[in-house]
């Protein structure tokens, strides 16, 4: 019968003691874009809703999405969207088991800082 | 002692409770997502600055109405699912489920919101 050993161990990640490297950069970074998203969804959501309900509603949503903090804030919902697709497609590549070794996955994670930067400025020009 | 194996004691207790299923779902959301995405931003990204007749008109289109929802519906619960593996490495007990059900809920509002903004604007 197993018995159930408790033991004193530091929590995971334990962040502390490990030197920054780019698959630990780049795997925080997906959380954070991730998560952050919310409120690119949230801004989007409320100028969508804006425009369904009356004019003057409108021009306070399309205000503030058209001024510097609209800009601001889409171009950064843009690069966290390039970033966090990337991301997400090399985490689909991760789980069918492949990439795993460590010069591929730091190739693979550089690829995903300078890829969403590229599709940011390429969506800017586009768009 | 309890009489119980190994295994029957932690059954269920992984990080999410259940078993693959809410991997699964990441994978097939994220897939339908990497489809969607790039034109969801092509069609917010020119309807932005835009006067409220044109992006009304735009809406009212069936693909950038019908795609915009699935992306909403998708999108949310992929948010969803994802905020809550971030809540269950950083929150215990009762603040952890407290987390969860409001990070759910305020997926689902952001997404009812949004359908209710494109059903106005396409019908």
């Amino acid at each position: 019968m197993a018995e159930v050993k408790r033991v004193e161990r530091p929590l995971s990640p334990h962040l502390q003691i490990y030197r920054w490297h780019v698959p630990m950069l780049t795997s925080i970074l997906t959380r954070i874009t991730g998560n952050a998203l919310i409120v690119s969804a949230l801004l989007v959501v409320w100028w969508l809703l804006a425009a369904a309900t009356s004019d003057s509603y409108f021009a306070v949503a399309n205000g503030v999405m058209t001024s510097w903090f609209g800009d601001l804030a889409m171009t950064l919902s843009v690069l966290g969207l390039w970033y966090h697709y990337l991301a997400g497609l090399r985490h689909l590549y991760y789980d069918a088991g492949k990439g795993l070794d460590l010069p591929t996955a730091e190739k693979l994670g550089l690829a995903c800082i300078i890829g969403s930067v590229v599709l940011t400025v390429l969506t800017i020009i586009i768009v | 002692m309890r009489y119980l194996t190994a295994r029957k004691r932690a059954e269920g207790k992984g990080a999410a409770g259940t078993g693959t299923h809410h991997h699964w779902h990441m994978q097939v959301s994220a897939v339908a997502l990497a489809f969607m995405v790039p034109t969801f931003i092509y069609i917010i990204g020119s309807s932005l600055g835009q006067g409220r007749e044109a992006v009304m008109a735009t809406f009212a289109r069936p693909l950038p109405a019908i795609l915009t929802a699935l992306v909403l519906v998708v999108g949310m619960q992929h948010f969803a699912k994802g905020a809550q593996i971030m809540i269950e490495d950083y929150a215990r007990g009762s603040a952890k489920k407290g987390f969860i059900m409001l990070a759910i809920g305020v997926s689902w509002a952001i997404a009812a919101t949004g359908l209710y903004a494109l059903a106005k604007m396409a019908l």
